[in-house]
């Protein structure tokens, strides 16, 4: 702790922030390798080299597992633990259960990352690992709550900063659908069965999935964002007010927005009715977020020319706003009927996954790491190299969005298309073999963004080693 | 849904309309002056309070009232039905009405050529063509050649008969063919000697005692579908065991796991999905499939 900036109070506790923050690269590299891996396979099938193991059906679990929960929970356990205590001034409320945490999730995810590819599931989508880890998940969950909380009640702040309120939200939400949805009867050791059934447990699927995107990537990311932004930037947050009315209804209106994954469904005509207007609804309340961010920039706009961080954090709310707008259009029933069961869906969660989320943790990674390992804000070791990797992410996730969109319409159209006798133009084989090109195009995307994650882990390796001297040195 | 709950999801939706609206009131005047800040600072980040931007107020607002209409006009609140009395199900019918308006003609005129004459109306062809790819092609391969399990449709071998009618019956009804499972009647080596009879009936190469061993398991148990010169017989969709045509496949160790596990084929049933005009023009497809 001795090497800590002399503007930390030396009584935080960051060791498990500094652990939290490592794992997010080593799992960001792991579950976007497996990403690009399973891309490849859509493009040649023969990259399963013909084992269960590596089979699409198992890998794809594994890769949204590692890419949400892996690199996406330690992204945001990580800051969250962090910037509760900077902005309460007040230390983690206790270091053995915050380093239960770290650990624990750390078992959740090798737990998952054996299980998965063994083709041990219980086939819900983003809940797909089985009871006892999900028990597990629980505990390190509540044991997160009280460190997070427990910091919260001890604070010396006599307000509670915005960022704190949504990582709450995050933190309570996602407790809530965790247990709801994993509800289930078990029957062997590694196999159970849901409570639900039928549409009510596509219902219950979707209200969880759908919230897992709205808290865990939505709510979660916008606390990283809040402190962050402002804090690269040195501007004051744009609007305390703003703050306040979208917090309160995008968390409110998020809880209604589930259904739109069920159009056209079993699901009764009024719940889908119900879902699509809520998830119209949302858009303001979304950009809210984007809003407060972006405007928080103003007069410093200059700094965008020359810090490759801030671009990182400019860039993730551009996405953001942009795959929040696109989200509530895709909810329209027409749209939807276009749209859904295409690859624009994947394009679309991928300019959220890739743009928003990954990007705004790579930018708070870069923010972090110096001042975490005992080096003024800004001492990357390299910043040509956070530059390289910016350009890097950003033309990976245009590739890939722009691939998908391309292929989901294009698959959507297919699909409708209808000869003068009103049968079908193309048989599902044609449209498979048109998206060819298109997934292509996503693994090369794919491929550079990880590429990116390379180039960062490089550079939070030489920066975690480099002597005190020589960063004094690069300061002058 | 009993009232209660229709009650609740109306209360609540609404409700909610309602305080997002009143939040939004609420906070949209500011006593600060422009660059005045609320005071707070956490770990140096300060707020200013700045009002909400009008587009994005007014933007938020109008998507409250497009809610509300869109809830107004369809089902949404509870037990109401909405103005519209839209359902997916009535949406469904109509559009497919529609369709069947506009498209049944052009397959209803050829309702009553009979099939053998069918097969060579180009036009009825290409269209049954188009059926098919759509259809039948997902088991019987886009190259109407089948697979395993799945018949060819391209030879002069019909399980279940080739002439027009027949398959359009086939097609209208589907059919559900049935080998038993012979494991819990016959001894493994008894299996071994049936197969080595099955395979002499083609002409393969077999041991001479397995086979007439196995001849006899075969006149007892299987000429009642297979027929006692193992021709088959369309009636039960027995395939001909003389020729080498195997639906699932040809070798010794496939034909002996057939007979000790048994075998389902199921067709399924065209009428109610295509109706009986698309089924006829595709009846005259599969047919014209093995005459070329």
């Amino acid at each position: 702790m001795s090497d800590l900036p002399a503007y930390h109070p030396p009584n935080y506790n960051l060791k498990v922030v500094r652990q939290f923050t490592i794992m997010t690269v080593v799992w960001g590299i792991v579950g976007m390798l497996v990403g690009v891996l399973i891309a490849a396979q859509l493009a040649w099938p023969a990259m399963n080299f013909n084992s269960e193991y590596l089979h699409f059906g198992r890998l794809r679990p594994l890769h949204t597992n590692a890419v949400i929960f892996a690199f996406g929970g330690c992204a945001l356990m990580g800051t969250s633990l962090y910037i509760v205590q900077l902005t309460c001034q007040a230390k983690l409320f206790s270091a053995r259960l915050a380093s239960f945490v770290f650990w624990g999730w750390q078992l959740v995810i090798v737990s998952a990352a054996i299980t998965l590819p063994l083709g041990l599931t219980t086939s819900k989508e983003y809940a797909e690992l089985e009871w006892p880890i999900d028990i597990l998940i629980t505990l390190v969950w509540v044991a997160y709550a009280i460190v997070f909380f427990g910091t919260i009640a001890q604070r010396k702040t006599r307000h509670i900063y915005v960022a704190n309120w949504f990582f709450a939200a995050f933190i309570i939400a996602v407790a809530i659908l965790h247990v709801v949805n994993s509800l289930a009867i078990p029957v062997t050791f590694t196999k159970s069965y849901s409570v639900y059934a039928g549409t009510i447990d596509a219902m219950v699927q979707w209200w969880y999935g759908h919230n897992a995107v709205g808290f865990f990537l939505t709510a979660g990311f916008l606390g990283m964002m809040y402190y962050f932004v402002p804090k690269q930037a040195n501007r004051p947050i744009y609007s305390y007010r703003l703050s306040v009315v979208h917090f309160w209804a995008l968390i409110s209106i998020y809880v209604w927005a589930g259904p739109h994954h069920l159009h056209y469904t079993t699901l009764p005509d009024w719940v889908q009715s119900l879902g699509m207007a809520m998830s119209l609804i949302l858009l303001a309340p979304s950009w809210g977020g984007m809003i407060n961010g972006i405007m928080t920039l103003s007069g410093a706009w200059d700094k965008l020319r020359t810090d490759p961080i801030l671009k990182f954090l400019v860039v993730s709310l551009s996405f953001y706003g942009m795959s929040t707008f696109e989200g509530p259009m895709m909810a329209i029933k027409s749209v939807n009927s276009l749209s859904h069961y295409t690859d624009w869906t994947i394009g679309h969660v991928h300019s959220g996954a890739l743009g928003w989320v990954a990007m705004i943790s790579i930018g708070a990674m870069y923010h972090l790491i110096p001042i975490l390992w005992g080096r003024k804000q800004g001492q990357m070791y390299s910043e040509k190299l956070i530059e390289m990797h910016f350009w890097m992410a950003t033309i990976g996730t245009v590739l890939y969005i722009a691939s998908m969109w391309v292929n989901g319409l294009m698959q959507g159209l297919m699909w409708r298309a209808v000869n003068s006798d009103g049968t079908l133009t193309y048989s599902f084989v044609e449209s498979v073999e048109a998206s060819l090109p298109g997934y292509i195009v996503r693994f090369i995307g794919g491929g550079i963004f990880l590429s990116g994650m390379f180039v960062m882990a490089y550079n939070v390796w030489k920066t975690t080693r480099m002597p005190q001297q020589l960063v004094a040195e690069k300061a002058s | 849904m009993s009232s209660f709950f229709s009650a609740l999801i109306i209360v609540g939706v609404l409700g909610s309309l309602l305080a997002f609206f009143l939040i939004l009131q609420m906070n949209n005047r500011t006593n600060n002056k422009p660059g005045q800040t609320t005071g707070h600072n956490y770990d140096g980040i300060e707020e200013y309070d700045n009002p909400l931007p009008a587009w994005w107020y007014w933007g938020f607002i109008a998507t409250i009232i497009f809610g509300l209409g869109y809830l107004a006009y369809y089902p949404g609140l509870g037990n109401f039905s909405g103005l519209s009395n839209w359902t997916q199900i009535n949406q469904l019918e109509v559009e497919q009405a529609v369709a069947d308006e506009r498209y049944g003609p052009i397959f209803a005129q050829y309702r009553d050529i009979p099939i053998d004459t069918l097969t060579s109306n180009p036009a009825a062809m290409k269209m049954g063509h188009r059926l098919f790819i759509n259809n039948c092609a997902v088991c019987h391969g886009a190259a109407a050649t089948g697979s395993l399990g799945f018949p060819n449709l391209t030879d002069e071998e019909w399980l279940w008969g080739g002439d027009g009618t027949t398959i359009e019956t086939t097609l209208r009804h589907g059919r559900n063919a049935m080998m038993p499972a012979w494991s819990s009647v016959l001894s493994n080596q008894d299996i071994k000697e049936v197969t080595e009879y099955v395979l002499s009936l083609s002409g393969r190469e077999v041991g001479a005692a397995l086979a007439s061993s196995g001849q006899a398991h075969f006149m007892t148990y299987c000429t009642m579908c297979h027929g006692p010169e193992g021709k088959g017989q369309a009636m039960f969709g027995a395939p001909n065991l003389t020729n080498d045509i195997w639906l699932y496949g040809n070798s010794r160790a496939r034909i002996e796991q057939v007979i000790k596990h048994g075998g389902n084929g199921a067709m399924p049933s065209f009428e109610s999905r295509l109706g009986s005009d698309k089924v006829h023009i595709l009846a005259a497809y599969v047919k014209s499939l093995g005459e070329s």
